[in-house]
């Protein structure tokens, strides 16, 4: 298997011949895309132009906001809502979330995928077990465990439900792809000397990369717009993360939905995750072509 | 990653079966167990202390002098498993299962095909593909919250889809009825549809070019190349993606209880019942009694789903992949 | 098999946990202090405290906590903000009381949840003679009492005003309807002429809003949900009449199909798009829909009234809230104190001044400058006055999903008025039986 792993494989019409043969569908590819693209951002884009409008025109429906103004943005960002440092605790508690269900995820994946032992299904079904309750229930005596050890108000109780939450997934998921990749190359790294840590670490990891990456995102995601345990967990005001405030958000007179400042919030959320993943894809299929074992 | 490095070095000679495996059975050990940790700390403690409530119900005898309630809990056996089947609460149950259930199937297999054309998009090569990615990831991004707000405003009976529509009489979405679980399933779809495309495309990502290259010095048409040689290689990935579809969709609870409003009977799941009897009523025991039956109803689809597809799900190392 | 024992000692550990963690739980339920009569027990303890509450809506509520704490130095009062959606509020209030915790101090509880926290003593019985009742407006005040002692204190209210079209009623010579006959004949009139025009909507989702809009209804007919003695009563004529306007009126189209789906946002788009003729609505409105930049069509086009009725002016549902103090709170005689602050009528005044929340205290509505800023108040206070509040029962959220159940499929027409009454009857004997 040699192992360049390019991104492209499948061109758009390649040979001459299929060009000519499939000449009339040729756009059919394009016209999928297209929709799909559609079908992704358009309600988005209403969620844009709905955070572009004057608080007092959220019922307009034109599809371009007239009269165009930010005062959307500036009311979320105010001084007396905090929304900047809850963007930094939701970075934390995301970031550290992911970081460690990456660790440990890949350390478990590792034994499921490539150590002989009885109760690897055993392992796997417990695994899975936890993420069949509704987390509606898993609430209550969550909260009465975390203030009897004395976590309320801190960054643990965010961080380590999510990590469960996003656990069994990311051990699923690193599982499947480590049993895709050829044990040869491990074995070969291990007769040239290396630990079968080593290589484990320095061929197959590689290798797994874009389901390691795919991973981190979903677990960065899921933590990052996790909202009823972050909701629950924390009171004081400079340890919240994003989607409190935003649910804590409010009209001018209580009654009224403050549905612009609540879509320029998303907005805000979305667009940092959406370039934090364009930039990591970036690197990562960089790091394959240059690093790809051949 | 380092924290690996006691493990046992393998020998190159394979030594007696029986000591390999006892050798990597310890270094299992200490490779899953910090998972384990974390999702006992989290989950277990709970999921038991919500099996006990199951079988308690909060005593509700009002003090006619006070009008104060009596305080604890009494142990009703089976009752509050019982009480779910019978009279109006076994109605509402069975009518929850029924959606729970139509929702999981109808929606995860509209996702399954979109998720996997999005993967296939995703993955193509085409100027501006990054934008197409970029594109595609958005809705998985965007907070369930939010979603669910965004898509209450674009049902709404003078919404955006019923302008789009321009009908005769607009469709009120979000009043009980059919609509209303159109309403959910399109808001779910879209949602999730790019959580599958992900997993897929990573799926996608490791399938070696040379296989495809075969194939297609083989003179397979795309549309073969796509059943006998993508399918079959993205096939453990897909199943992972759709196996937690499924258990996330069991539990549904965000869309029916934002976009439509909980009392629904179009749109009420079972997660959303259990969250009215525990939040809004305080019924714990009830509440705690459906979880639990939604949690053996997902662990029955989820059993029956890995023995059914397991082969490929579980299955032995190595197997299927580019060679 | 290393794997499944660390699994079973974890299991073990969990286990252990339960029991450790729900002996902990039921070990200081509390019991009912003798049933005292109306003197409750001493609250005692001063120092640092916590008001929680919805988010501060104009920043005022800092100044008003800054200004407190100024002149309290060793009793701190914090804010703790709560989601801005009232459901979630409840979830914390009622999560922070099953905790047992002592993080929240002073509450700002809405006027439904009055009867349930105080039933479970989750909040402190207040001594009466502490605060400024007489000053208040009765009807708000009787919001925060259970089995007539006192939970709370009304910080602010709420009622249901008419919304209508003066401009057109003014053109069709008409005065604004305080009958529902009224309200038909006037919409009768005006909406031949001014096509794309509807007649009468309220918030008739199926949440809170429609067993207010119910509840409205059944008292503007003489009827009543929950009777005085506590016990409901709705299968009446009267309350038959009252469901009946609301089932006729979607039947008719005098309510449009669409009003289904209102909560109070989506009338008042109506409303300010200039779709609706008469509108059932809070005092929130009056300022956005007199908004000049072009949000709204029917700025200076529109007055309020009193809510119609069957025979003469109807009954709005109180809305509102009361400041309580928690069971589980350490220092709540300066919660008291504070409370004592927050009600007075400079703070009222200054509140209702940044915020437009209707206050409790009466002498507020009748001040000349604040009517001027605020020309609703007028009518705002008689609607108060003659409000009726919303059954004061503990099984207050199970009662309410009960009506609005019955309420909607009888709207929706699945069921006719007499069997949804008929039904709801059955239902709500069972949840307030004793």
């Amino acid at each position: 298997m040699s192992t360049t792993l390019d991104p492209t494989p499948q061109e758009v019409s390649t040979s001459p011949a299929a060009a000519k043969d499939r000449a009339w569908w040729w756009w059919l590819p394009y016209a999928g895309i297209g929709l799909i693209v559609l079908y992704c951002l358009s309600p988005f884009y209403w969620m844009l132009v709905s955070s572009l409008r004057r608080t007092n025109d959220i019922f307009a429906d034109s599809p371009v906001p007239t009269p165009f103004s930010i005062e959307n943005y500036t009311a979320a960002f105010a001084d007396n809502n905090g929304f900047l440092r809850a963007l930094l605790n939701s970075f934390l508690v995301a970031g550290i979330t992911t970081v460690l269900v990456l660790l440990i995820g890949t350390l478990t994946a590792y034994a499921l995928a490539r150590l002989d032992f009885r109760g690897k299904n055993v392992v796997l079904g417990i695994v899975m077990i936890t993420s069949m309750f509704p987390t509606i229930s898993l609430l209550v005596p969550l909260l009465e465990l975390f203030s009897s050890i004395g976590w309320i108000n801190t960054y643990q109780a965010m961080i380590v439900p999510s990590m469960s939450f996003a656990l069994p997934l990311a051990v699923w998921n690193l599982t499947t792809f480590f049993r895709q990749m050829p044990t040869e190359l491990e074995e070969a790294a291990q007769i040239d000397g290396c630990t079968p840590a080593q290589a484990f670490r320095k061929v197959i990891l590689p290798l797994a990369a874009p389901g390691v990456f795919t991973t981190a995102i979903i677990t960065f995601i899921a933590a990052w717009n996790e909202f009823i345990i972050a909701l629950s967990v924390v009171n004081e005001k400079g340890l919240k993360t994003a989607p409190v405030i935003i649910s804590q958000f409010t009209g001018e007179y209580g009654r009224d939905t403050p549905f612009g400042a609540q879509m320029a919030a998303g907005v805000i959320v979305t667009i940092p995750l959406v370039i934090l993943v364009l930039l990591f894809q970036r690197r990562i299929v960089a790091g394959l072509t240059a690093g790809g074992v051949k | 990653m380092s924290t690996t490095t006691e493990a046992p070095p393998t020998p190159s000679p394979p030594p007696p079966r029986q000591s390999r495996r006892a050798g990597a059975g310890r270094l299992a050990a200490a490779l899953v167990t910090p998972t384990m940790l974390v999702l006992a700390l989290v989950v277990a403690y709970p999921v038991l202390a919500a099996f006990r409530l199951a079988f308690y119900q909060k005593k509700d005898g009002i003090d006619p002098e006070t009008g104060l309630l009596e305080q604890g809990e009494t142990f009703v056996g089976l009752e509050n498993f019982t009480d779910m089947l019978v009279g109006d609460a076994g109605d509402r149950f069975r009518n929850a299962l029924f959606n729970t259930t139509s929702f999981t199937v109808v929606a995860v297999s509209i996702e399954v095909v979109l998720g996997v054309l999005m993967a296939l998009v995703m993955h193509r090569a085409f100027k501006g593909r990054a934008l197409v990615r970029a594109a595609i990831l958005v809705p998985w991004a965007v907070p369930t919250a939010i979603a669910g707000l965004l898509w209450r405003w674009i049902f709404q009976a003078d919404g955006v889809v019923n302008k789009v529509l321009d009908l005769e009489t607009p469709i009120l979405w979000t009043t009980d009825g059919f609509q209303a679980w159109v309403a959910v399933v399109i808001a779910d779809t879209w949602k999730t549809a790019p959580f599958i495309g992900l997993l897929v495309l990573a799926g996608l990502q490791v399938i070696s070019n040379e296989v495809y290259e075969a194939a297609k010095l083989d003179g397979a048409s795309p549309w073969k190349t796509f059943w006998a040689i993508t399918l079959p290689l993205v096939k453990p990935t897909l199943l992972v993606a759709v196996l937690f579809r499924i258990l996330d969709t069991l539990r549904m609870f965000d869309l029916p209880f934002t976009l439509i409003g909980p009392g629904k009977d179009a749109t009420d799941t079972i997660t959303v019942i259990a969250y009215e009897e525990a939040v809004k009523f305080g019924k714990y025991g009830p509440a705690s009694a459906y979880s639990v039956f939604l949690f053996l109803y997902v662990a029955v689809v989820a059993f029956v789903f890995v023995k059914l597809l397991g082969a490929d799900v579980l299955g032995t190392r190595a197997g299927k992949k580019g060679r | 098999m290393v794997t499944q024992g660390r699994v079973l000692r974890g299991a073990a550990l969990a286990a252990a946990l339960v029991l450790g963690v729900s002996a902990c739980g039921s070990s200081d339920s509390g019991s009912p202090d003798g049933g005292a009569g109306n003197t409750p027990a001493a609250l005692e303890g001063v120092g640092p405290i916590s008001f929680v509450t919805g988010k501060d809506l104009s920043g005022n509520l800092q100044n008003q906590i800054d200004e407190w704490n100024k002149s309290h130095p060793d009793q701190q009062a914090t804010l703790i903000e709560l989601p801005e959606d009232a459901d979630a509020q409840r979830q914390q209030f009622v999560q922070n009381a099953q905790t047992q915790s002592d993080a929240y101090t002073v509450l700002n509880l809405d006027v439904i949840w009055t009867a349930e926290f105080a039933a479970n003593q989750w909040v402190e019985q207040l001594p009466e003679s502490e605060f400024p009742l007489d000053k208040l407006l009765p009807t708000t005040v009787e919001t925060a009492k259970y089995f007539d002692k006192l939970y709370g204190v009304p910080v602010d209210s709420d009622g249901g005003l008419l919304y209508y079209r003066k401009d057109l009623l003014d053109a069709a010579g008409l005065t604004p309807p305080t009958t529902w006959a009224e309200l038909t004949d006037a919409c009768g009139k005006i909406q031949p002429t001014n096509p794309g025009l509807q007649c009468y909507a309220g918030q008739f989702e199926k949440y809170e809003g429609l067993t207010v809009n119910f509840s409205e209804a059944v008292n503007s007919a003489g009827g009543v949900v929950v009777g005085e003695d506590g016990k409901p009563n709705v299968n009446t004529p009267e309350a038959k009449k009252g469901l009946d306007f609301l089932v006729e009126g979607v039947k008719s189209g005098q309510i449009p199909a669409a009003a289904r789906t209102y909560k109070e946002e989506e009338g008042r788009r109506a409303f300010q798009a200039g779709e609706l003729l008469f509108h059932r609505q809070w005092p929130y409105q009056y300022a956005k829909a007199s908004a000049t930049d072009g949000s709204s069509q029917v700025a200076g086009k529109f007055a309020v009234a009193p809510l119609p009725g069957l025979d003469g002016p109807g009954a709005s549902t109180l809305g509102g809230h009361n400041y309580a103090v928690s069971k589980f709170a350490k220092n709540k005689k300066s919660a008291v104190d504070f409370i004592k602050f927050l009600v007075g009528e400079d703070q009222q005044r200054a509140n209702l001044e940044k915020t437009s929340k209707a206050p409790t205290w009466a002498a507020l509505y009748d001040d000349p400058a604040l009517v001027e800023k605020f020309p609703y108040l007028v009518e705002l206070k008689k609607s108060i006055e003659k409000a009726e509040k919303r059954p004061a029962v503990v099984k207050y959220q199970e009662v309410s999903t009960a009506i609005q159940s019955a309420v909607y499929d009888a709207m929706g027409g699945t069921t006719s008025s007499e069997d949804a009454l008929k039904s709801l009857q059955g239902k709500l004997e069972e949840l307030t039986k004793q």
